[in-house]
């Protein structure tokens, strides 16, 4: 009951919150919703399967490129064109997954090949006259919601959240499933989940294509909100690292790790780049450095999990 | 006929021969010891077996079926499924989910599952324990999860590495209990075993390896008399002084 009414309440809240709040915090929310949304792709293959890819910038990338292709040399719209770049990350990471996974690359091995893959994408993209080469892809604004351009940035803030949304009801599911059960154990030890009859090569193709597939739908709303595309931005490893340490922070391989750690790295960036900006150039980077290394520091399971166990703690001293 | 049979099988790790040429049958409902020095090559067989490690020669049938080419998990699902000798719970999993990832095995769903891992948690004495996480376990708390998620599976056959390795010998004596219960219900077993009090209580026949070569098989008090047996583990002259062999 509890529970309810709180949900309700973080539902009422985040639904009239667009429209109370300035711009600069319309901005911070989106980023928070969708940079969650896909540190909750990231997490059904890095935090419930175990398997952590440095490379995730390359589905973003396909998504977004695939997507605004289609749409300003072939006139697809952006709600279907999305759905094609997400079909063609799904079966790139099927192709990483078979070189990784049949091989047995584990650990640093297999992340090395998800951050080397990574790389030749973004060669590749620098080099295709039709992805708009080193100068980038520009996408012409024309709102048009068909398009996925919209005035303002109130359309964003909700695509964003129901993003988010249908990514953690997709994750909550997931885990309750025996697809869920069989990615942790994976995680946990893959010889005795092999021993105990899980396929875990197939399982873990699954997870990669899953997670890369939401990652490439969460690169269409980057195209169409930034208009501009570059190599070298969205394929930096940068980016892809910008991926994976939300959920980490918050707690990978939980639902809530992914939305928790992504408001944290928000308000911290936010915090550093308010306060430290004026002074010397450079500085508010290295401020939101030294926060992220302390948080780490004294959560090193993540947000979420010591959150909860605290509260679980406190719940058993006062019942 | 056999439900499994092992012929002439052989592995051997760069020029370190770890069995070599080994055959053996294991009758539907039996229970076979399998013992010998340690580095015999037990472990080694039952990776073989399972279908961790690829054999250099020979073949395995399993209910009619070669079981060439298939991975560990094709073998589970067929019904023969290992424990390890050195135990690997899923340490942040509790002792439940631990069980409830065998029991996927059966059914299709979590909440059927669920179901399951209780009842198998109850026939191993862990039902106190199926909320505690995976690495808070004891030893000898940690040997019963191994059974426990094995026999989750639904097996057809058991492969039991040293699971009474490193207990006491009360934990020993109810874990016997435990393995005489699951071989009641029908459950083939192979067992590796140290602890000789185990394979002579619970074995029909018993199966020697020494240096991955089979020198008797037979029941166990016969075995333990046998004269290659008692060299294998004491040494050539205490054979000749009588000695009888013992874990």
């Amino acid at each position: 009951m509890l529970r309810l009414g709180l949900g309700a309440a973080v539902g009422v809240v985040l639904l009239v919150l667009p429209f109370w709040v300035p711009s600069t915090w319309q901005n911070l929310l989106i980023s928070t919703f969708y940079y969650a949304y896909l540190g909750q792709a990231w997490n059904i293959l890095g935090g419930y399967a175990g398997q952590l890819s440095l490379g995730h910038a390359a589905f973003f990338a396909i998504g977004a490129y695939t997507s605004a292709v289609l749409a300003t040399q072939y006139a697809v719209s952006p709600w279907l064109g999305m759905f094609a770049g997400a079909a063609l990350a799904a079966l790139l990471s099927l192709g990483i997954g078979y070189l990784g996974f049949r091989f047995g690359l584990r650990g640093f091995y297999f992340i090395l090949l998800t951050l080397a893959v990574a790389e030749i994408c973004r060669l590749i993209a620098l080099h295709l006259p039709i992805l708009g080469g080193y100068t980038g892809l520009f996408i012409n604004f024309s709102p048009n919601p068909w398009q996925f351009q919209f005035r303002g940035k109130i359309p964003y803030y909700f695509i964003a959240l129901g993003f988010l949304c249908a990514g953690s009801g997709l994750v909550w599911l997931i885990q309750r499933s025996k697809l869920g059960v069989y990615l942790v154990a994976i995680r946990e030890d893959e010889d005795a989940s092999e021993a105990l009859g899980v396929d875990t090569f197939r399982y873990k193709m699954l997870a990669y294509a899953v997670s890369a597939a939401l990652t490439a739908l969460g690169g269409t709303f980057y195209a169409y909100f930034q208009f501009y595309l570059q190599p070298n931005t969205v394929l930096n490893i940068n980016h892809s690292v910008d991926i994976m340490i939300r959920p980490i922070v918050g707690g990978s391989g939980t639902i809530l790790g992914p939305v928790l750690g992504s408001l944290l790295l928000e308000l911290l960036g936010e915090f550093s780049r308010t306060t430290f900006a004026s002074g010397t150039a450079g500085l508010s980077v290295v401020i939101y450095g030294a926060l992220l290394i302390i948080v780490v520091l004294f959560l090193p399971r993540g947000v979420y999990p010591t959150l909860a166990h605290r509260l679980r703690r406190a719940g058993r001293i006062r019942p | 006929m056999s439900l499994l049979s092992v012929d002439g099988v052989s592995k051997s790790f760069g020029g370190l021969r770890a069995i070599h040429r080994v055959s053996f049958d294991l009758a539907e409902g039996e229970m076979l010891g399998l013992i010998g020095p340690n580095g015999a090559g037990k472990t080694t067989l039952f990776h073989v077996v399972s279908g961790f490690l690829r054999p250099d020669e020979g073949s395995m049938t399993y209910a009619g079926e070669s079981l060439a080419g298939l991975r560990p998990h094709d073998i589970c699902q067929r019904g023969m499924v290992r424990t390890f000798q050195i135990v690997r719970p899923f340490l942040r999993l509790t002792v439940l989910e631990n069980v409830v990832v065998g029991a996927l095995q059966r059914v299709a769903h979590r909440r059927e599952a669920m179901a399951i891992a209780g009842e198998v948690l109850d026939l191993t004495g862990l039902a106190g324990k199926a909320a505690s996480m995976g690495h808070s376990l004891t030893l000898p708390d940690r040997k019963r999860l191994e059974l426990a998620r094995a026999l989750a599976t639904g097996p057809r056959v058991l492969l039991l590495d040293e699971v009474m390795a490193g207990l006491t010998p009360t934990e020993t004596g109810r874990l016997i209990d435990l393995i005489r219960t699951i071989h009641g219900r029908g459950v083939t077993i192979l067992l590796i075993e140290h602890v000789m009090k185990a394979v002579m209580a619970l074995s029909q026949r018993v199966l020697v390896l020494n240096y991955g070569e089979v020198i008797a098989c037979g029941r166990p008090e016969e075995v333990v008399q046998d004269r290659k047996v008692i060299e294998a583990y004491l040494g050539e002259d205490t054979a000749d002084a009588g000695v009888g062999a013992s874990g």
